[in-house]
């Protein structure tokens, strides 16, 4: 018996949304007194860190998939070869895409955005776009469970896993990927991934006005965002919207500047650990969900919180 | 071209969420349902406009009680052509797909258009387990769909950026952000849909999970204000205090 891990690479490498699936599983596997092992697909040197997770075994499969049905199938090959009584992904692209495919063919329940191990006998996801959360039970005997990004954490406990070659009749690609445009140029860490996050909203005025929240972002290292209207309008682009119907994140720490906290904003940003709002009218909605605020001119308080950033770092 | 577009209900946007007998039923006093805005916005609004370029027809499939009907007849008044509603009380993915797929699978569809996911459950299932009972290609999170013949060009959130593909049809895919502009349907729409036919339909498939228990996040606590003027004291709290920087 296992717990299997599905984990993507990205140029040889586990993504951060992988181990954190990896080091779920390896948990969940723990809890339970059964194996833990890793599937991925592509070039990656070595066992790319998996083991420091607690997984054991790595089955490596040499070709690179980005099919989401041939993934279904090496992944169901995968969790009958090593007896799977729980399939952990990441709740991303993967989990959207082969995560439901893998459960039907195991004919799996499955719980997606999962954000704690389970407990007598369910698992916790938010619901309502982080307005609430639920306890979700699975009748059948094999789960797979998507695990919401920054969620659980990455562990790491030193330790390298055993790799093995693996492969398994896949069938045709039917998906031909002809190019890849970068969501930014700077290589700033994707939105649902990001552990610092500067948002701003409409009273940043317009998109010429962006610098001071780009300035800020840089200097923490942080990923940027944005407002629905703001990208409504075209000011910032469309990934960059976070909220009920567009991302929802959970970064360490959420900079809203210029943004009045309507409710729809709140669900994608509520489960934010520390969040500090910057806005000129005290009665904005946004600062009974804020740790920290100050009542200001996000014109005059971003250059500030900038220099004092490099300040600490000088 | 002959596209279904899934559509659920989902509470307002601004709906408050409580939960009665102890947590294990969603209150929906007071709540008014809306189409689910991927649904509606993304998914719907895309087939309406592919229908308009090449022809065809577009159906939307709900399943779901006859509550559903009000929101059915929206998406009809924003130029569905016509609905079917299975007629079933779903209790998790898998059972809704089934039922989807299990009506779909006769129909000759070229296109299935599907939200990315559902407000309240957020689930984002659905898409790819009917996808996966058709043995279709699927494609998540879909921002941007062409179709030439039978060769669909799609964009696709992926890690870090939006990846280009290209997919024979038939074809599943969960709409985001980017692929259309949302339509208010007008007063023809309005009095038209009325008129249009609302099949319901019968169908059993089983369910393999459901909720025990919903619960509410704990309440923030105070928010700390620091001056306009001492931004720098902000930057300390959040590095010692706060421990985030
Ligand atoms: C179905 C539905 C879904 C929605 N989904 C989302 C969603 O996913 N995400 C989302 O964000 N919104 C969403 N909305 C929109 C939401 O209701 C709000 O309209 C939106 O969040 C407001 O954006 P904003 O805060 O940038 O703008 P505004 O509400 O206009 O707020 C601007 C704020 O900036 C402040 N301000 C002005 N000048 C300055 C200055 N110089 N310095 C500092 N502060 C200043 C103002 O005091 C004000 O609080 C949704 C709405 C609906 C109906």
């Amino acid at each position: 018996m296992s717990v299997l891990a599905i984990v993507s690479l990205k140029n040889g490498q586990p993504t951060k949304g992988g181990l954190e699936a990896a080091s779920y599983a390896a948990a969940y596997a723990q809890a339970q007194g059964v194996e833990a092992v890793a599937l991925v697909a592509g070039p990656m040197q070595s066992d790319g860190g998996l083991g420091a997770t607690g997984i054991v075994r790595v089955l490596h499969c040499a070709t690179e998939l980005s099919d989401s049905s041939q993934w279904a199938r090496l992944a169901d090959a995968a969790s009958k070869e090593c007896g799977a009584s729980g399939v952990v992904l990441t709740h991303d692209h993967t989990g959207r895409a082969i995560g439901p495919r893998l459960a039907v063919r195991l004919q799996a329940g499955m719980v997606s955005g999962v954000t704690e191990l389970p407990n007598a006998g369910a698992v916790r996801k938010n619901v309502f776009s982080g307005k609430a959360m639920a306890d979700v039970e699975v009748s059948s005997n094999t789960v797979v469970y998507s695990v919401t990004p920054n969620a659980f954490g990455v562990r790491d406990g030193g330790g390298t896993a055993e790799v093995s070659a693996f492969s398994a009749e896949v069938g045709e690609a039917r998906e031909r990927v002809t190019g890849f445009d970068p969501a930014s140029a700077d290589g700033q860490t994707p939105l649902p991934e990001a552990d610092l996050v500067v948002s701003a909203g409409r009273g940043l005025k317009g998109p010429e006005n962006w610098g001071i929240v780009e300035d800020l972002a840089k200097a923490l290292g942080a990923t940027t965002a944005c407002s629905r209207p703001v990208s409504d309008i075209g000011w910032r682009p469309h990934h960059e919207h976070v909220g009920q119907t567009g991302i929802t994140i959970r970064p360490n720490l959420y900079i809203a500047a210029g943004i009045s906290g309507a409710i729809q904003h709140l669900a994608g940003v509520n489960q934010s650990k520390v969040i500090v709002v910057i806005n000129t009218d005290p009665e904005a909605p946004f600062f009974k969900a804020a740790d920290y605020g100050i009542v200001g001119d996000a014109f005059e308080v971003l250059p500030r919180l900038t220099a004092a950033v490099k300040a600490l770092d000088a | 071209m002959k596209i279904l577009v899934c559509i659920s209900q989902a509470p307002d946007t601004t709906s408050r969420i409580a939960f009665t007998d102890g947590g294990k039923t969603f209150d929906s006093t007071g709540v008014q349902y809306i189409v689910n805005p991927y649904d509606e916005w993304y998914a719907l609004v895309r087939g309406i406009e592919l229908k308009e370029a090449h022809g065809g027809t577009v159906t939307t499939i709900t399943v779901g009680g006859a509550v559903c009907d009000p929101v059915i007849r929206k998406a009809l008044a924003i130029g569905a052509d016509d609905a079917v509603r299975v007629d079933a009380e779903p209790t998790d993915a898998m059972q809704t797909a089934e039922l989807i797929a299990s009506y779909a699978k006769n129909q000759a569809f070229d296109l299935i258009l599907c939200g990315k996911e559902t407000i309240d459950h957020n689930g984002s299932l659905v898409p790819a387990m009917v996808a996966e009972m058709l043995d279709w290609p699927f494609i998540a999170l879909a921002t941007h769909l062409e179709v030439e013949g039978i060769e669909a060009s799609l964009k696709r959130e992926s890690a870090g950026g939006t990846e280009h593909v290209k997919v024979n049809l038939p074809l599943v895919l969960s709409a985001s952000k980017g692929m259309a502009e949302q339509r208010i349907p007008n007063m023809r729409g309005i009095m038209s849909a009325r008129s249009k036919p609302l099949n319901v339909e019968q169908g059993e498939a089983a369910a393999m999970s459901s909720v025990r228990q919903f619960s509410l996040p704990p309440e923030k606590g105070a928010c700390k204000i620091i001056p306009a003027d001492q931004a720098e004291e902000l930057i300390r709290l959040l590095r010692e205090e706060a421990k985030a920087i």
